[in-house]
Protein backbone atom coordinates (compact mmCIF):
# COMPACT_ATOMS: atom_id res chain seq x y z
CA UNK A 1 0.00 0.00 0.00
CA UNK A 2 2.75 2.46 0.96
CA UNK A 3 6.38 2.17 -0.08
CA UNK A 4 8.95 4.57 1.25
CA UNK A 5 12.33 4.18 -0.38
CA UNK A 6 15.57 5.73 0.84
CA UNK A 7 13.86 8.81 2.10
CA UNK A 8 15.84 11.71 3.48
CA UNK A 9 14.72 15.13 4.59
CA UNK A 10 17.05 18.00 5.30
CA UNK A 11 15.98 21.37 6.69
CA UNK A 12 17.91 24.59 6.96
CA UNK A 13 18.06 25.61 10.58
CA UNK A 14 17.82 29.32 11.42
CA UNK A 15 21.58 29.37 12.02
CA UNK A 16 22.21 28.12 8.48
CA UNK A 17 23.21 24.59 9.44
CA UNK A 18 21.59 21.59 7.80
CA UNK A 19 19.32 19.56 10.03
CA UNK A 20 18.78 15.97 8.93
CA UNK A 21 15.24 15.26 10.09
CA UNK A 22 15.12 11.90 8.29
CA UNK A 23 18.09 9.84 7.15
CA UNK A 24 17.67 7.14 4.52
CA UNK A 25 14.43 5.61 5.76
CA UNK A 26 12.80 2.77 3.84
CA UNK A 27 9.44 1.33 4.87
CA UNK A 28 6.86 -0.99 3.44
CA UNK A 29 3.36 -0.68 4.83
CA UNK A 30 0.84 -3.37 3.94
CA UNK A 31 -2.76 -2.84 2.95
CA UNK A 32 -5.12 -3.07 5.89
CA UNK A 33 -2.59 -3.06 8.69
CA UNK A 34 -2.11 -0.68 11.58
CA UNK A 35 1.48 0.41 11.31
CA UNK A 36 3.11 2.19 14.23
CA UNK A 37 5.98 4.63 14.06
CA UNK A 38 7.29 5.32 17.52
CA UNK A 39 10.04 7.62 18.70
CA UNK A 40 10.81 10.43 21.06
CA UNK A 41 10.02 13.99 20.06
CA UNK A 42 12.47 15.19 17.44
CA UNK A 43 13.07 11.68 16.12
CA UNK A 44 11.65 12.69 12.74
CA UNK A 45 8.41 10.76 12.86
CA UNK A 46 6.12 13.73 12.22
CA UNK A 47 8.21 14.73 9.23
CA UNK A 48 8.13 11.16 7.98
CA UNK A 49 4.35 10.87 8.17
CA UNK A 50 3.98 14.17 6.29
CA UNK A 51 5.91 12.78 3.37
CA UNK A 52 3.25 10.10 2.92
CA UNK A 53 0.83 12.78 1.66
CA UNK A 54 3.63 15.08 0.49
CA UNK A 55 2.72 17.87 2.90
CA UNK A 56 6.48 17.75 3.24
CA UNK A 57 8.36 17.11 0.05
CA UNK A 58 11.33 14.87 0.81
CA UNK A 59 14.81 16.05 -0.14
CA UNK A 60 15.62 12.56 -1.37
CA UNK A 61 13.84 9.28 -1.92
CA UNK A 62 10.53 8.08 -3.27
CA UNK A 63 7.08 7.65 -1.81
CA UNK A 64 4.65 5.30 -3.54
CA UNK A 65 1.04 5.15 -2.36
CA UNK A 66 -1.28 2.59 -3.89
CA UNK A 67 0.99 2.17 -6.89
CA UNK A 68 1.31 5.92 -7.56
CA UNK A 69 4.68 7.53 -7.06
CA UNK A 70 3.97 10.87 -5.37
CA UNK A 71 7.26 12.30 -6.63
CA UNK A 72 5.94 12.15 -10.22
CA UNK A 73 2.56 13.78 -9.59
CA UNK A 74 1.51 17.31 -10.54
CA UNK A 75 0.07 19.53 -7.82
CA UNK A 76 -3.47 18.86 -9.06
CA UNK A 77 -2.89 15.09 -9.07
CA UNK A 78 -1.36 15.36 -5.62
CA UNK A 79 -4.49 17.12 -4.33
CA UNK A 80 -6.56 14.33 -5.83
CA UNK A 81 -4.63 11.57 -4.09
CA UNK A 82 -4.63 13.52 -0.82
CA UNK A 83 -8.41 13.17 -0.71
CA UNK A 84 -7.77 9.43 -0.38
CA UNK A 85 -5.27 9.87 2.46
CA UNK A 86 -7.05 11.06 5.59
CA UNK A 87 -5.08 12.69 8.38
CA UNK A 88 -5.75 13.32 12.06
CA UNK A 89 -3.71 15.56 14.32
CA UNK A 90 -2.60 15.91 17.91
CA UNK A 91 -4.38 19.23 18.30
CA UNK A 92 -7.36 18.14 16.19
CA UNK A 93 -7.16 21.17 13.85
CA UNK A 94 -10.90 21.68 13.68
CA UNK A 95 -12.36 24.91 12.32
CA UNK A 96 -13.68 26.87 15.29
CA UNK A 97 -16.14 28.67 13.03
CA UNK A 98 -17.87 25.46 11.95
CA UNK A 99 -20.16 23.07 13.78
CA UNK A 100 -19.35 19.39 14.17
CA UNK A 101 -21.49 18.64 11.13
CA UNK A 102 -19.90 21.35 9.00
CA UNK A 103 -16.38 20.38 10.03
CA UNK A 104 -16.97 16.83 8.85
CA UNK A 105 -18.61 18.18 5.68
CA UNK A 106 -15.61 20.35 4.78
CA UNK A 107 -13.59 17.76 2.81
CA UNK A 108 -16.74 16.88 0.89
CA UNK A 109 -17.47 20.54 0.13
CA UNK A 110 -13.95 20.90 -1.20
CA UNK A 111 -14.70 18.10 -3.66
CA UNK A 112 -17.95 19.83 -4.68
CA UNK A 113 -20.03 16.91 -3.45
CA UNK A 114 -23.81 17.45 -3.93
CA UNK A 115 -25.63 18.71 -0.81
CA UNK A 116 -27.85 15.67 -0.43
CA UNK A 117 -24.89 13.32 -0.52
CA UNK A 118 -22.98 15.44 2.03
CA UNK A 119 -25.98 15.26 4.35
CA UNK A 120 -26.16 11.49 4.00
CA UNK A 121 -22.44 10.84 4.41
CA UNK A 122 -21.88 13.21 7.31
CA UNK A 123 -24.88 11.83 9.19
CA UNK A 124 -23.48 8.34 8.75
CA UNK A 125 -20.01 9.40 9.93
CA UNK A 126 -21.39 11.21 12.98
CA UNK A 127 -23.16 8.00 13.84
CA UNK A 128 -19.98 5.96 13.28
CA UNK A 129 -17.95 8.05 15.73
CA UNK A 130 -20.83 8.31 18.20
CA UNK A 131 -21.46 12.06 18.20
CA UNK A 132 -25.19 12.03 17.38
CA UNK A 133 -26.03 14.38 20.23
CA UNK A 134 -23.38 16.91 19.31
CA UNK A 135 -23.77 17.51 15.60
CA UNK A 136 -24.71 21.20 15.91
CA UNK A 137 -22.15 22.06 18.56
CA UNK A 138 -19.01 24.08 17.93
CA UNK A 139 -15.57 22.61 18.72
CA UNK A 140 -15.19 24.92 21.74
CA UNK A 141 -18.15 23.11 23.31
CA UNK A 142 -16.56 19.66 22.98
CA UNK A 143 -14.12 17.66 25.11
CA UNK A 144 -10.75 16.59 23.70
CA UNK A 145 -11.95 13.07 22.98
CA UNK A 146 -15.03 14.36 21.18
CA UNK A 147 -12.89 16.76 19.14
CA UNK A 148 -10.68 13.90 18.02
CA UNK A 149 -13.78 11.94 17.02
CA UNK A 150 -14.77 14.84 14.81
CA UNK A 151 -11.23 14.82 13.40
CA UNK A 152 -11.50 11.09 12.67
CA UNK A 153 -14.91 11.45 11.03
CA UNK A 154 -13.60 14.33 8.93
CA UNK A 155 -10.59 12.28 7.84
CA UNK A 156 -12.91 9.47 6.74
CA UNK A 157 -15.28 11.69 4.75
CA UNK A 158 -13.76 10.95 1.35
CA UNK A 159 -13.50 7.17 1.98
CA UNK A 160 -9.70 7.16 2.27
CA UNK A 161 -7.48 4.13 1.67
CA UNK A 162 -5.03 5.34 4.28
CA UNK A 163 -5.45 7.18 7.56
CA UNK A 164 -2.41 9.03 8.92
CA UNK A 165 -2.50 9.66 12.63
CA UNK A 166 -0.02 12.20 13.96
CA UNK A 167 0.09 11.80 17.75
CA UNK A 168 -3.70 11.69 17.68
CA UNK A 169 -4.01 10.58 21.29
CA UNK A 170 -1.13 12.54 22.81
CA UNK A 171 -3.33 15.36 24.05
CA UNK A 172 -5.88 12.99 25.57
CA UNK A 173 -6.14 11.40 29.01
CA UNK A 174 -5.54 7.63 29.30
CA UNK A 175 -9.20 6.66 29.34
CA UNK A 176 -10.05 8.80 26.30
CA UNK A 177 -6.92 7.51 24.60
CA UNK A 178 -8.16 3.97 24.98
CA UNK A 179 -11.61 4.83 23.63
CA UNK A 180 -10.08 6.67 20.67
CA UNK A 181 -7.76 3.76 19.89
CA UNK A 182 -10.71 1.39 20.03
CA UNK A 183 -12.48 3.58 17.49
CA UNK A 184 -9.44 3.50 15.20
CA UNK A 185 -9.24 -0.26 15.54
CA UNK A 186 -12.93 -0.55 14.74
CA UNK A 187 -12.45 1.58 11.63
CA UNK A 188 -9.48 -0.51 10.57
CA UNK A 189 -11.45 -3.72 10.95
CA UNK A 190 -14.76 -2.66 9.47
CA UNK A 191 -13.63 -0.32 6.70
CA UNK A 192 -10.27 -1.93 5.97
CA UNK A 193 -8.50 1.41 6.13
CA UNK A 194 -4.71 1.15 6.43
CA UNK A 195 -3.62 3.20 9.44
CA UNK A 196 -0.19 4.75 9.92
CA UNK A 197 0.09 5.80 13.50
CA UNK A 198 2.74 8.12 14.90
CA UNK A 199 3.20 8.12 18.64
CA UNK A 200 5.70 8.48 21.44
CA UNK A 201 3.76 6.15 23.72
CA UNK A 202 4.50 2.39 23.74
CA UNK A 203 1.11 1.92 25.33
CA UNK A 204 -0.53 3.04 22.07
CA UNK A 205 1.59 0.66 19.99
CA UNK A 206 0.86 -2.16 22.39
CA UNK A 207 -2.85 -1.50 22.19
CA UNK A 208 -3.53 -1.54 18.46
CA UNK A 209 -0.50 -1.76 16.15
CA UNK A 210 0.33 -4.83 14.12
CA UNK A 211 3.83 -3.81 13.14
CA UNK A 212 6.04 -1.06 14.44
CA UNK A 213 9.24 0.77 13.62
CA UNK A 214 11.24 2.65 16.20
CA UNK A 215 12.82 5.90 15.10
CA UNK A 216 15.76 7.65 16.66
CA UNK A 217 17.52 10.72 15.31
CA UNK A 218 15.90 10.43 11.91
CA UNK A 219 16.65 6.75 11.41
CA UNK A 220 14.73 3.52 11.80
CA UNK A 221 16.59 1.66 14.51
CA UNK A 222 14.26 -1.25 14.98
CA UNK A 223 11.39 -2.81 13.04
CA UNK A 224 9.15 -5.83 13.33
CA UNK A 225 5.85 -7.15 14.57
CA UNK A 226 4.80 -5.65 17.85
CA UNK A 227 5.21 -9.02 19.51
CA UNK A 228 8.78 -9.37 18.22
CA UNK A 229 9.77 -5.91 19.31
CA UNK A 230 8.25 -6.43 22.74
CA UNK A 231 9.94 -9.79 23.18
CA UNK A 232 13.35 -8.91 21.86
CA UNK A 233 13.96 -5.19 21.97
CA UNK A 234 17.47 -4.64 20.64
CA UNK A 235 18.15 -0.95 20.38
CA UNK A 236 18.66 1.06 23.58
CA UNK A 237 15.96 3.54 22.49
CA UNK A 238 13.45 0.74 22.12
CA UNK A 239 14.34 -0.66 25.51
CA UNK A 240 14.08 2.76 27.09
CA UNK A 241 10.69 3.39 25.50
CA UNK A 242 9.47 -0.06 26.49
CA UNK A 243 10.49 0.67 30.05
CA UNK A 244 7.31 2.73 30.38
CA UNK A 245 5.29 -0.44 30.33
CA UNK A 246 7.75 -3.34 30.69
CA UNK A 247 10.97 -3.56 32.57
CA UNK A 248 13.74 -5.02 30.47
CA UNK A 249 16.69 -3.72 32.38
CA UNK A 250 17.41 -4.76 35.94
CA UNK A 251 18.57 -2.30 38.55
CA UNK A 252 22.33 -2.45 39.07
CA UNK A 253 22.02 -3.51 42.72
CA UNK A 254 20.08 -6.63 41.73
CA UNK A 255 22.56 -7.42 38.97
CA UNK A 256 25.43 -7.23 41.46
CA UNK A 257 23.52 -9.53 43.76
CA UNK A 258 22.88 -11.99 40.91
CA UNK A 259 26.57 -12.00 40.00
CA UNK A 260 27.46 -13.04 43.54
CA UNK A 261 24.86 -15.79 43.51
CA UNK A 262 26.10 -17.16 40.17
CA UNK A 263 29.69 -17.12 41.38
CA UNK A 264 28.68 -18.99 44.55
CA UNK A 265 26.80 -21.63 42.53
CA UNK A 266 29.71 -22.14 40.16
CA UNK A 267 32.03 -22.59 43.10
CA UNK A 268 29.87 -25.51 44.18
CA UNK A 269 30.24 -26.97 40.69
CA UNK A 270 26.68 -26.11 39.74
CA UNK A 271 25.47 -24.24 36.65
CA UNK A 272 23.58 -20.95 36.98
CA UNK A 273 22.25 -18.36 34.56
CA UNK A 274 20.00 -15.32 34.60
CA UNK A 275 17.21 -15.90 32.05
CA UNK A 276 14.38 -13.86 30.71
CA UNK A 277 11.40 -15.96 29.70
CA UNK A 278 8.64 -14.59 27.53
CA UNK A 279 5.44 -16.33 26.64
CA UNK A 280 2.02 -15.81 25.14
CA UNK A 281 -0.78 -16.98 27.41
CA UNK A 282 -2.71 -18.88 24.77
CA UNK A 283 0.37 -20.85 23.66
CA UNK A 284 1.49 -22.09 27.03
CA UNK A 285 -0.81 -24.75 28.35
CA UNK A 286 1.44 -26.71 30.73
CA UNK A 287 2.65 -25.63 34.16
CA UNK A 288 6.10 -25.26 32.67
CA UNK A 289 8.05 -23.90 35.60
CA UNK A 290 7.07 -26.50 38.15
CA UNK A 291 7.75 -29.22 35.57
CA UNK A 292 11.15 -27.70 35.08
CA UNK A 293 11.89 -28.24 38.72
CA UNK A 294 10.47 -31.74 38.95
CA UNK A 295 11.76 -33.16 35.67
CA UNK A 296 15.06 -31.38 35.22
CA UNK A 297 15.98 -30.60 38.77
CA UNK A 298 16.34 -26.93 37.97
CA UNK A 299 15.89 -24.54 40.87
CA UNK A 300 14.95 -20.99 40.24
CA UNK A 301 14.41 -17.64 41.86
CA UNK A 302 11.89 -15.29 40.28
CA UNK A 303 13.45 -11.86 40.27
CA UNK A 304 10.85 -10.04 38.30
CA UNK A 305 7.62 -10.83 36.50
CA UNK A 306 4.92 -9.12 34.53
CA UNK A 307 1.86 -10.00 32.51
CA UNK A 308 0.53 -7.56 29.93
CA UNK A 309 -2.34 -7.74 27.55
CA UNK A 310 -0.88 -7.53 24.08
CA UNK A 311 -3.26 -7.48 21.13
CA UNK A 312 -5.89 -9.60 22.74
CA UNK A 313 -3.71 -12.23 24.40
CA UNK A 314 -1.68 -12.31 27.56
CA UNK A 315 1.98 -11.63 27.16
CA UNK A 316 4.10 -12.65 30.10
CA UNK A 317 7.67 -11.96 31.00
CA UNK A 318 9.66 -13.50 33.82
CA UNK A 319 13.22 -12.92 34.81
CA UNK A 320 14.56 -15.91 36.72
CA UNK A 321 17.85 -17.02 38.14
CA UNK A 322 17.97 -20.69 37.13
CA UNK A 323 20.37 -23.13 38.76
CA UNK A 324 20.96 -26.72 37.71
CA UNK A 325 23.43 -29.50 38.68
CA UNK A 326 25.33 -29.27 35.38
CA UNK A 327 25.29 -27.74 31.92
CA UNK A 328 23.70 -30.79 30.27
CA UNK A 329 20.56 -30.74 32.37
CA UNK A 330 20.44 -27.04 31.93
CA UNK A 331 20.41 -27.36 28.15
CA UNK A 332 17.79 -30.11 28.26
CA UNK A 333 15.68 -27.84 30.41
CA UNK A 334 15.93 -24.95 27.99
CA UNK A 335 14.98 -27.28 25.17
CA UNK A 336 11.91 -28.24 27.10
CA UNK A 337 11.05 -24.55 27.42
CA UNK A 338 11.40 -23.97 23.69
CA UNK A 339 9.20 -26.97 22.90
CA UNK A 340 6.52 -25.47 25.08
CA UNK A 341 6.56 -22.09 23.33
CA UNK A 342 8.38 -20.27 26.06
CA UNK A 343 11.07 -18.11 24.55
CA UNK A 344 14.13 -17.40 26.61
CA UNK A 345 17.25 -15.39 26.42
CA UNK A 346 20.17 -14.96 28.69
CA UNK A 347 20.19 -11.59 30.37
CA UNK A 348 23.59 -10.01 29.86
CA UNK A 349 25.24 -9.11 33.13
CA UNK B 1 -29.85 77.00 19.55
CA UNK B 2 -32.00 78.21 16.71
CA UNK B 3 -34.09 75.79 14.61
CA UNK B 4 -31.84 76.63 11.65
CA UNK B 5 -28.78 75.42 13.52
CA UNK B 6 -30.58 72.27 14.63
CA UNK B 7 -31.59 71.55 11.01
CA UNK B 8 -27.99 72.21 10.00
CA UNK B 9 -26.73 69.72 12.59
CA UNK B 10 -29.24 67.15 11.30
CA UNK B 11 -27.98 67.52 7.73
CA UNK B 12 -24.38 67.44 8.96
CA UNK B 13 -25.02 64.22 10.82
CA UNK B 14 -26.47 62.57 7.73
CA UNK B 15 -23.44 63.66 5.71
CA UNK B 16 -21.06 62.30 8.35
CA UNK B 17 -22.90 58.99 8.38
CA UNK B 18 -22.68 58.78 4.58
CA UNK B 19 -18.96 59.57 4.61
CA UNK B 20 -18.10 57.16 7.44
CA UNK B 21 -20.27 54.22 6.46
CA UNK B 22 -19.74 54.69 2.72
CA UNK B 23 -15.97 54.83 2.97
CA UNK B 24 -16.03 52.06 5.59
CA UNK B 25 -17.78 49.73 3.16
CA UNK B 26 -15.73 50.70 0.11
CA UNK B 27 -12.54 50.66 2.20
CA UNK B 28 -13.32 47.10 3.32
CA UNK B 29 -14.04 46.00 -0.23
CA UNK B 30 -10.52 47.11 -1.16
CA UNK B 31 -8.77 46.58 2.17
CA UNK B 32 -9.83 42.99 2.93
CA UNK B 33 -8.54 41.48 -0.34
CA UNK B 34 -5.42 43.60 0.06
CA UNK B 35 -4.90 42.17 3.56
CA UNK B 36 -5.37 38.64 2.21
CA UNK B 37 -2.82 39.39 -0.53
CA UNK B 38 -0.33 40.67 2.03
CA UNK B 39 -0.81 37.57 4.17
CA UNK B 40 -0.63 34.86 1.51
CA UNK B 41 2.32 36.36 -0.39
CA UNK B 42 4.38 36.61 2.79
CA UNK B 43 7.40 34.32 3.07
CA UNK B 44 5.58 31.90 5.37
CA UNK B 45 2.31 32.37 3.51
CA UNK B 46 0.25 30.07 1.33
CA UNK B 47 1.84 31.27 -1.90
CA UNK B 48 5.00 33.21 -1.13
CA UNK B 49 5.61 35.99 -3.69
CA UNK B 50 8.21 38.13 -2.02
CA UNK B 51 8.42 40.81 -4.73
CA UNK B 52 4.64 41.33 -4.80
CA UNK B 53 4.57 41.35 -1.03
CA UNK B 54 7.30 43.98 -0.83
CA UNK B 55 5.68 46.29 -3.41
CA UNK B 56 2.23 46.09 -1.83
CA UNK B 57 3.75 46.46 1.62
CA UNK B 58 5.61 49.63 0.66
CA UNK B 59 2.50 51.14 -0.96
CA UNK B 60 0.39 50.38 2.09
CA UNK B 61 3.00 51.87 4.40
CA UNK B 62 3.38 54.95 2.20
CA UNK B 63 -0.34 55.76 2.36
CA UNK B 64 -0.45 54.99 6.06
CA UNK B 65 2.45 57.31 6.85
CA UNK B 66 1.05 60.23 4.86
CA UNK B 67 -0.91 62.52 7.23
CA UNK B 68 -4.54 62.35 6.17
CA UNK B 69 -4.88 66.11 5.77
CA UNK B 70 -2.04 66.03 3.21
CA UNK B 71 -3.44 62.94 1.47
CA UNK B 72 -6.72 64.81 1.07
CA UNK B 73 -5.24 67.61 -1.00
CA UNK B 74 -2.50 65.53 -2.63
CA UNK B 75 -5.01 63.35 -4.46
CA UNK B 76 -7.27 66.18 -5.66
CA UNK B 77 -6.51 65.28 -9.32
CA UNK B 78 -7.61 61.68 -8.76
CA UNK B 79 -10.73 62.82 -6.92
CA UNK B 80 -11.62 65.17 -9.74
CA UNK B 81 -11.05 62.39 -12.25
CA UNK B 82 -13.31 59.96 -10.42
CA UNK B 83 -16.08 62.23 -9.12
CA UNK B 84 -15.76 65.34 -11.29
CA UNK B 85 -15.31 67.68 -8.33
CA UNK B 86 -13.27 67.94 -5.13
CA UNK B 87 -16.03 69.51 -3.10
CA UNK B 88 -18.98 67.78 -1.44
CA UNK B 89 -19.68 64.63 0.48
CA UNK B 90 -19.29 62.25 -2.48
CA UNK B 91 -15.91 63.75 -3.36
CA UNK B 92 -14.58 63.08 0.16
CA UNK B 93 -15.24 59.36 -0.29
CA UNK B 94 -12.21 59.09 -2.58
CA UNK B 95 -9.54 60.22 -0.07
CA UNK B 96 -11.37 58.54 2.80
CA UNK B 97 -11.40 55.18 1.01
CA UNK B 98 -7.78 55.52 -0.07
CA UNK B 99 -6.81 56.55 3.44
CA UNK B 100 -8.61 53.73 5.24
CA UNK B 101 -8.12 50.76 2.87
CA UNK B 102 -4.41 50.22 3.73
CA UNK B 103 -5.27 50.51 7.43
CA UNK B 104 -7.92 47.83 7.06
CA UNK B 105 -5.48 45.75 5.00
CA UNK B 106 -2.95 45.69 7.88
CA UNK B 107 -5.63 44.86 10.45
CA UNK B 108 -6.90 42.02 8.25
CA UNK B 109 -3.36 40.75 7.72
CA UNK B 110 -2.85 40.67 11.50
CA UNK B 111 -6.03 38.68 12.14
CA UNK B 112 -5.19 36.22 9.35
CA UNK B 113 -1.82 35.65 10.98
CA UNK B 114 -3.66 34.53 14.12
CA UNK B 115 -5.22 31.58 12.29
CA UNK B 116 -3.57 28.36 13.47
CA UNK B 117 -1.21 26.94 10.83
CA UNK B 118 -2.49 23.50 11.72
CA UNK B 119 -5.82 24.37 10.13
CA UNK B 120 -4.12 25.20 6.85
CA UNK B 121 -2.18 21.96 7.04
CA UNK B 122 -5.40 20.05 7.72
CA UNK B 123 -7.07 21.66 4.69
CA UNK B 124 -4.05 20.82 2.53
CA UNK B 125 -4.19 17.23 3.72
CA UNK B 126 -7.79 17.15 2.42
CA UNK B 127 -6.63 18.26 -1.01
CA UNK B 128 -7.82 21.88 -0.77
CA UNK B 129 -6.61 24.43 -3.33
CA UNK B 130 -5.15 27.71 -2.13
CA UNK B 131 -8.32 29.60 -3.09
CA UNK B 132 -10.39 27.08 -1.11
CA UNK B 133 -8.10 27.52 1.87
CA UNK B 134 -8.55 31.31 1.71
CA UNK B 135 -12.32 31.16 1.33
CA UNK B 136 -13.19 28.21 3.54
CA UNK B 137 -10.51 28.32 6.22
CA UNK B 138 -8.59 31.59 6.52
CA UNK B 139 -11.40 34.13 6.13
CA UNK B 140 -14.07 32.32 8.20
CA UNK B 141 -11.58 31.61 10.99
CA UNK B 142 -10.28 35.19 11.03
CA UNK B 143 -13.76 36.73 10.74
CA UNK B 144 -14.08 37.86 14.38
CA UNK B 145 -10.71 39.62 14.14
CA UNK B 146 -11.60 41.15 10.78
CA UNK B 147 -14.91 42.49 12.13
CA UNK B 148 -13.12 43.96 15.15
CA UNK B 149 -10.54 45.53 12.82
CA UNK B 150 -13.15 47.06 10.52
CA UNK B 151 -14.88 48.50 13.61
CA UNK B 152 -11.64 50.20 14.66
CA UNK B 153 -11.19 51.50 11.12
CA UNK B 154 -14.72 52.95 11.02
CA UNK B 155 -14.16 54.74 14.32
CA UNK B 156 -10.96 56.19 12.85
CA UNK B 157 -13.00 57.30 9.83
CA UNK B 158 -15.14 59.50 12.10
CA UNK B 159 -12.02 61.56 12.78
CA UNK B 160 -10.92 61.49 9.13
CA UNK B 161 -14.39 62.63 8.00
CA UNK B 162 -14.17 65.72 10.20
CA UNK B 163 -10.92 66.67 8.46
CA UNK B 164 -12.39 65.93 5.05
CA UNK B 165 -15.43 67.99 5.97
CA UNK B 166 -13.36 70.97 7.00
CA UNK B 167 -11.97 71.34 3.51
CA UNK B 168 -15.26 71.18 1.69
CA UNK B 169 -16.87 67.86 2.40
CA UNK B 170 -19.58 68.90 4.78
CA UNK B 171 -20.62 66.86 7.78
CA UNK B 172 -20.51 67.52 11.51
CA UNK B 173 -16.80 68.31 11.69
CA UNK B 174 -17.28 71.06 9.13
CA UNK B 175 -20.12 72.57 11.17
CA UNK B 176 -18.11 72.34 14.35
CA UNK B 177 -15.25 74.32 12.81
CA UNK B 178 -17.23 76.87 10.84
CA UNK B 179 -19.93 77.66 13.40
CA UNK B 180 -18.38 76.54 16.64
CA UNK B 181 -14.87 77.83 16.12
CA UNK B 182 -14.90 80.51 13.38
CA UNK B 183 -18.17 82.18 14.47
CA UNK B 184 -17.50 81.59 18.13
CA UNK B 185 -20.56 79.47 18.92
CA UNK B 186 -19.19 77.10 21.59
CA UNK B 187 -22.58 75.48 22.16
CA UNK B 188 -22.58 74.31 18.52
CA UNK B 189 -19.06 72.95 18.86
CA UNK B 190 -19.85 71.02 22.03
CA UNK B 191 -23.05 69.67 20.53
CA UNK B 192 -21.03 68.38 17.56
CA UNK B 193 -18.52 66.78 19.92
CA UNK B 194 -21.31 65.19 21.94
CA UNK B 195 -23.04 63.77 18.85
CA UNK B 196 -19.74 62.32 17.64
CA UNK B 197 -19.04 60.73 21.03
CA UNK B 198 -22.44 59.03 20.99
CA UNK B 199 -21.96 58.03 17.33
CA UNK B 200 -18.58 56.41 18.03
CA UNK B 201 -20.04 54.67 21.08
CA UNK B 202 -22.83 53.21 18.95
CA UNK B 203 -20.40 52.05 16.23
CA UNK B 204 -18.12 50.38 18.79
CA UNK B 205 -20.98 48.63 20.59
CA UNK B 206 -22.43 47.43 17.31
CA UNK B 207 -19.00 46.18 16.22
CA UNK B 208 -18.49 44.34 19.52
CA UNK B 209 -21.92 42.78 19.18
CA UNK B 210 -21.05 41.58 15.67
CA UNK B 211 -17.76 40.09 16.90
CA UNK B 212 -19.60 38.16 19.61
CA UNK B 213 -22.11 37.00 17.03
CA UNK B 214 -19.49 35.57 14.64
CA UNK B 215 -17.03 34.28 17.23
CA UNK B 216 -17.51 30.61 18.08
CA UNK B 217 -14.29 30.13 19.99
Amino acid sequence: MIEIEHLSQTFKAPDGKDVHAIKDVSLHINKGEIFGIIGRSGAGKSTLVRTINFLTQPTQGRVVVNGQCLNDLSLAQLRQIRTKIGMIFQHFNLLSSRTVFDNIALPLELQKTPKAEIEKKVTHLIDLVGLNDHKDKYPSQLSGGQKQRVGIARALANDPMVLLSDEATSALDPETTRATLELLQHINRTLGVTIVLITHEMEVVKEICHRVVVMDQGQVVEAGTVLDVFRHPKHPTTRAMLADIMIHDMPQRIIDNVKTLIAAAEEKGRFAKLLRLTFIGSEVTLPVLSMLTRTYNVDFNILQGQVEELQGSNFGMLTILAESPDQQTFEAATQFLAQNHVEFEEVPL
Amino acid sequence: MSPEIIALLGDGFVETVIMVIGSGILGSVIGIPLGVLLHVTDKDGLMPRLATNAVVGVLVNAVRSTPFIILLVAIYPLTRLLVGTTIGTTATLVPLVIGVAPFIARLVETSLREVDRGLIEAAQSMGATNMQIINKVLLPEALPGIVAGVTIAIVTLVGYSAMAGAIGGGGLGDIGIRYGHNRYMPDVMWTVVLILIVFVQVIQSFGDWCVRKVSKR
